[in-house]
């Protein structure tokens, strides 16, 4: 039996199916580092800690002519999200109901899915995990005059990356805002300012929830790594007459490689 | 057009096997592909062609091993017989005998979230990076 008890919840296996479902649907517009940087993995729960190869001296001074060292790992994090399902919805659903009410659930989702993103792209420094905002050892490029100046920030960061000797294709990370403000943006002529960016950068743009500003990162794989170890799951907490308490959970270490194949851009002003 | 990967009425079995059926169709067509480019390159004398089916058979690598993980993916009791056997050192029976020993009775036919601890309830997202 899996540590997610799954089978001890009162829910049918349709029930199962639709809650999945869900909880997949409601996760995967928003889990924008998976759409960006190299993924390895799922490992199992039981995996615990990614291998760095490097080693730390062990203080052996009481024992005469040994040298000893500590294998360095980094430990994966665990990310929980609790969330209750009605019992009386997931009756209605094995009716056949269509419109079930999993409001909890997609509030679960979102704050794992904006973890996630804040973890890869910025850091979470008590989990371990120095991300790539935090890690690239460039300025963060200045994002004024608006949404308008963005293929200048994009075109200048993609220039700078391209200095280091960092390939292509790049890939875009915007937060809520910056996307919002992109995609409703055209310049002069009409042509849609996301299509211009498409063309600089020649990868992909994504939205990237829990993301402040917006961050460029070349994607020709290498230096960013997401290492899972269980994979996004929904397990079984409780349960009373009225609600089933489950909760999203996943396991990961994220390392960055290559520091300096990311640029940050600072949040647009509102 | 035929459908020779099912043995059984396609319209009996459920979405999930007709996937599995597929791949494991593809794994085979992978097999045979490389197969035959060992074959070609054991008579070709042309460099150049050599060189052109060396690199088509590459693709026939990667193809293979893709479709693989994708079955090992679905079917935890292969996937952990397969752990066992490949990339070991030492004798090949001898590891596949353990490690199917060690796999137990478990019925691979079940759904993976009551078995494998990678994919126990996993809601199967992994790698959202185009081309992955």
């Amino acid at each position: 039996m899996s540590h997610l008890l799954r089978e001890h919840a009162p829910i049918t296996q349709e029930g199962w199916k639709t809650i999945d479902e869900e909880a997949r649907e409601r996760m995967l517009p928003g889990l924008a580092g998976r759409r960006l940087v190299d993924f390895s993995g799922p490992r199992g729960w039981e995996h615990s800690a990614t291998n760095l190869g490097r080693v730390e001296d062990v203080d052996v001074s009481p024992v005469k002519g040994l040298e000893a060292n500590r294998r360095v790992v980094l430990p994966l994090v665990e990310l929980r999200a609790r969330f209750t399902v009605s019992r009386e919805e997931l009756r209605a659903g094995d009716r056949g109901a269509e419109d079930i009410d999993f409001d909890a659930l997609d509030v679960a989702a979102q704050s794992i899915v904006e973890a996630e993103n804040l973890a890869v792209f910025h850091s979470w420094p008590k989990g371990g995990i120095a991300g790539i905002g935090e890690r690239s050892p460039h300025s963060a490029i200045k994002s004024g005059g608006g949404v308008e100046k963005y293929p200048e920030h994009v075109a200048r960061a993609v220039e700078l990356l391209l200095r280091k000797g960092i390939a292509g294709p790049y890939g875009l990370a915007l937060g809520r805002e910056e996307y919002t403000r992109v995609v409703e943006s055209a310049e002069h002529g009409g042509y849609p300012l996301l299509d211009h960016l498409r063309k600089i950068l020649e990868g992909p743009i994504v939205w990237a929830p829990g993301v402040k500003g917006a961050v460029v990162l070349s994607m020709r794989g290498g230096d960013f790594s997401f290492e899972s170890g269980q994979d996004l799951s929904v397990g079984y907490e409780s349960h009373d007459s009225d609600v089933v308490t489950l909760y999203l959970e996943e396991s990961f270490s994220f390392r960055v490689l290559t520091p300096e194949a990311a640029v940050p851009i600072s949040p647009l002003k509102s | 057009m035929g459908f020779d990967q099912y043995h059984e009425p396609p319209e009996e079995l459920p979405e999930e096997t007709r996937t599995f059926a597929r791949l494991c169709a593809s794994l085979t067509e992978e097999a045979e592909a490389i197969g035959w480019y060992e074959q070609r390159l054991a008579v070709e004398r042309d460099p150049e062609a050599r060189a052109v089916m060396a690199d088509a058979v590459g693709e026939e690598f990667k193809h293979f091993s893709m479709d693989l993980e994708f079955l090992l993916r679905r079917k935890p009791k292969w996937r952990e017989i397969a752990q066992g056997v490949l990339f070991q050192d030492g004798d090949i029976v001898e590891h596949g005998e353990a490690a199917e020993a060690a796999a137990g009775d478990s019925d691979s036919t079940e759904d993976p979230s009551s078995q494998s601890p990678a994919f126990a309830g996993s809601l199967g997202i992994g790698s959202l990076k185009e081309g992955r």
